[in-house]
């Protein structure tokens, strides 16, 4: 909201001034306060790689290795600073690359826009070398895409790009841009998009369903609170926080949400899902009402349908009205950027505690501690466990570090043991689950928060879906901690093939390179290790270098993560072994 | 598990109206929402409304209600939709064109063509020393039943349109794209 009133204002039409369409896309950039971009150079957008060069002290281009690295970058960049990602790719390949990514933040709502070179306007359709029709290929998985095949057209296509891309609920957008238009002249000037005529991004709150919600969360005796990214992208953490402990409401996060509530509040129950926490999942089929906030009830998150919440009241808060009823048929929906919603919400909310109901969530807490959490935090076998590192990391960096997970095994321990004190510090791919996220996304992290501390948590699977990225982290001498918790296999299915497919490993053990020596070749300081007397120095060490580090953990190579909700069950059939 | 979800609610036929800038790509963009559910689209028209610069997508889908909810939801979505609307076949007044191109001698020869003509209440739009032209309007029974009849006479070209469909309830644009201008 704050963006867009900021647009409304500063809106100043700038002098023309008759530059060429490359130049063009260099000021716009500007004027959309960007000042790092990440991508790779070919054929159709060299014009744009020349400007860049001319105006690298004003804006820093960072090479990845992949596009696809930029992509992520750009959204751990987006994520950190909840300010828009840029990536640039050439035509063709490098334009198709960039897809996984763009897929990755439509569907976790990311900030993003894409610039791609396409071929001149006259070689469209000829088959051209390195063609390829982007616009259709990213329409599914982009929130707007456009293709530009005019100089002139760039600044107001960009502007409406930027604006797409953060207002609402945020997503990526991607511009082509024809080669012709970036080497053509045109009379520059800029204006700011103000708003689309056909595109409402904000949703006017609607009092009587806030007035309906607050009735249903003040009478309720078993209120539960389910909060996600929503909170984070509309900067509602306070809102959230008061509301928790104004009317004394236990509070669970989706994957997407954690980090928007201290980890350690007392009222901060854990997560739901899959994996996890005991208590959130099986008291959401006990609660009386139930109170989303910023979250689309994604099947991970709810298991089978037909048994979810069935016994509560839903009140969903979202900014999308398409989410509204889509999975779980909201008894009162509240449409609307959730700080303004739920500051209207909260002085019509009554104090109030439930510490019976509480004192459930403990309860649940205690078993899975016992049966669970001991022995992956405290482990007595010999191997290491994932979340004993996670736990090492997180007394280290004093709750105070940005982690930034890839898929599988490691990514549910480390959000389920991650701590944090401080928003958007949890960096992962929670809808697409893209394995390779982490390592470049931890170098967007990093570049969007240097005076922080910013670990990747990375299987050995994803870790060499782009480790390429190495290269990148070395030539910009980006200090991230890389851990890569290595249990030799593809972990996550090898747990389903385990449990559903009676131990038949098909293709999830993995023959690993001496993932240290290649770090060596990055000239990455680097360190293996496999014993817990070892865990404790090498962690300080490693957040006390001021360069980048790698850390190798060999793990137990058959650990199961649990709780589980198998795939399909119902959140009460949560597993605990 | 979607085929069972799918049997529980009953499928009808739904008519979608999706009131849009005329923008390159859209068309894709939105036909890309049916075809990541797996639906059919039945019948597609893209016109002008009685809006000015304003397109109108009529869309017709043989599904659940449930799922032309969440399609409608996800269309509405895009950006340069204005809005988007389902209704059922009985909320609307529908109709659909056919062109039937049939040889003239059949016209002269055959006697019962003049019936089927005048029965069906089709037009001759041109009739050439090869071939005649028939144009019928209506519901999609009416131009199928006139298909059957022609059928055994021989049809050299046959072509229908997608639905088009006005509402009987309102479809509030205008106040909208206002209330978006402000």
């Amino acid at each position: 909201m704050e963006t867009l009133k900021k647009e409304k204002t500063a809106s100043t039409k700038q002098s023309t001034k008759r530059i060429s369409g490359a130049e063009a896309i260099i000021h716009c950039l500007l004027a959309e306060g960007v000042d790092l971009i990440y991508g790779y150079p070919g054929g159709a957008i060299m014009p744009l790689y020349d400007e860049l060069y001319k105006f690298q002290d004003k804006l820093t281009h960072i090479l990845t290795r992949h596009e696809q690295g930029a992509t992520h970058a750009a959204q751990g960049y987006a994520r950190v600073t909840g300010k828009v990602g840029v990536a640039v790719a050439t035509s063709g390949p490098g334009a198709t690359n960039l897809i996984t990514g763009i897929a990755d933040a439509q569907i976790d709502s990311t900030p993003m826009v894409c610039i791609t070179g396409q071929v001149a306007r006259h070689l469209l359709g000829s088959d051209a070398f390195q063609e390829t029709d982007i616009i259709g290929i990213s329409t599914p998985v982009t929130k707007w895409n456009c293709q530009v095949t005019k100089a002139s057209e760039i600044p107001e296509v960009l502007a409406k790009a930027f604006y797409i891309a953060k207002s609402g609920r945020p997503g990526p957008v991607l511009v082509d841009i024809t080669k012709n238009a970036q080497i053509d002249e045109f009379d520059f000037s800029y204006e700011h998009c103000k708003g689309v005529r056909s595109y409402n991004p904000y949703p006017k709150p609607d009092i009587k369903a806030i007035e309906e919600a607050a009735n249903l969360i003040n009478a309720a005796k078993k209120p539960f609170i389910v909060f996600g990214q929503g909170v984070i992208l509309g900067e509602a953490e306070e809102q959230l926080k008061t509301l928790v402990e104004k009317a004394g409401i236990p509070a669970a996060w989706t994957i997407l949400g954690l980090s928007a509530m201290d980890t350690d509040h007392p009222l901060n129950v854990g997560m739901v899902g899959m994996h996890g926490n005991y208590g959130p999942n099986l008291l959401t089929n006990e609660c009386d009402v139930l109170i989303a906030i910023g979250m689309r009830f994604d099947d991970r998150v709810t298991g089978s349908l037909d048994t979810y919440a069935k016994q509560a009241k839903i009140i969903h808060f979202d900014i999308d009205p398409a989410e509204i009823n889509k999975n779980v048929k909201a008894d009162v929906a509240v449409l609307g950027d959730s700080k303004v919603t739920l500051d209207l919400l909260l002085p019509m909310i009554k104090t109030n505690t439930h510490e019976s109901w509480h004192n459930e969530f403990k309860k649940k807490y205690k078993i899975e501690f016992d049966q669970i959490i001991k022995n992956d935090v405290y482990p007595t076998k010999d191997r290491l466990t994932m979340a004993e590192v996670i736990e090492e990391i997180n007394i280290a960096s004093g709750h105070k570090a940005i982690i930034v997970s890839d898929v599988g095994q490691h990514q549910m321990i480390a959000c389920r043991y991650a701590k944090f004190k401080q928003t958007k510090s949890n960096v992962t791919s929670g809808g697409l689950g893209t394995m390779g996220f982490a390592l470049p996304a931890a170098i967007g992290a990093k570049m969007g928060a240097m005076d922080r501390e910013v670990v990747a948590i990375i299987g050995d699977g994803g870790y060499q879906m782009t480790i390429q990225e190495l290269g990148t982290i070395f030539q910009n001498k980006t200090p991230v901690k890389i851990v890569v918790l290595n249990n030799d296999h593809l972990g996550m299915v090898r747990q389903w093939q385990e449990l559903f497919f009676e131990s038949r490993y098909a293709s999830t053990v993995m023959v690993n390179p001496d993932f240290v020596k290649i770090a060596e070749g990055y000239h990455i300081e680097s360190k293996r290790i496999s014993e817990r007397k070892d865990l404790k120095d090498t962690i300080k060490e490693m957040l006390a270098s001021k360069d980048a580090y790698f850390l190798e953990v060999k793990v137990e190579k058959e650990d199961n993560v649990f709780p589980m909700i198998p795939s399909g069950a119902s959140v009460s059939d949560i597993r605990l072994k | 598990m979607i085929e069972d979800w799918d049997k529980e609610m009953e499928k009808k036929w739904f008519t979608i109206s999706v009131y849009s800038e005329n923008s390159v790509g859209l068309l894709n963009r939105i036909s890309g929402i049916f075809l990541k559910r797996h639906i059919n689209i039945e019948s597609l028209n893209v016109s002008k409304s009685e809006i000015d610069h304003v397109s109108k997508f009529t869309i017709v889908v043989y599904t659940t209600e449930d799922w032309v909810r969440n399609i409608v939801g996800q269309v509405e979505k895009q950006i340069e939709v204005i809005k988007a609307f389902y209704h059922t076949d009985e909320e609307t007044i529908y109709q659909e064109s056919a062109l039937f191109k049939v040889a003239s001698t059949l016209l002269f020869d055959e006697r019962n063509i003049q019936n089927i003509i005048k029965d069906s209440n089709s037009q001759i739009v041109t009739v050439s020393r090869d071939f005649f032209v028939l144009a019928k309007t209506g519901r999609r029974n009416e131009i199928d039943d006139m298909y059957q009849q022609l059928k055994p006479y021989g049809i050299m070209q046959f072509v229908r349109s997608g639905r088009i469909a006005v509402t009987k309830s309102e479809m509030k644009i205008s106040s909208l794209l206002k209330e978006f201008n402000q």
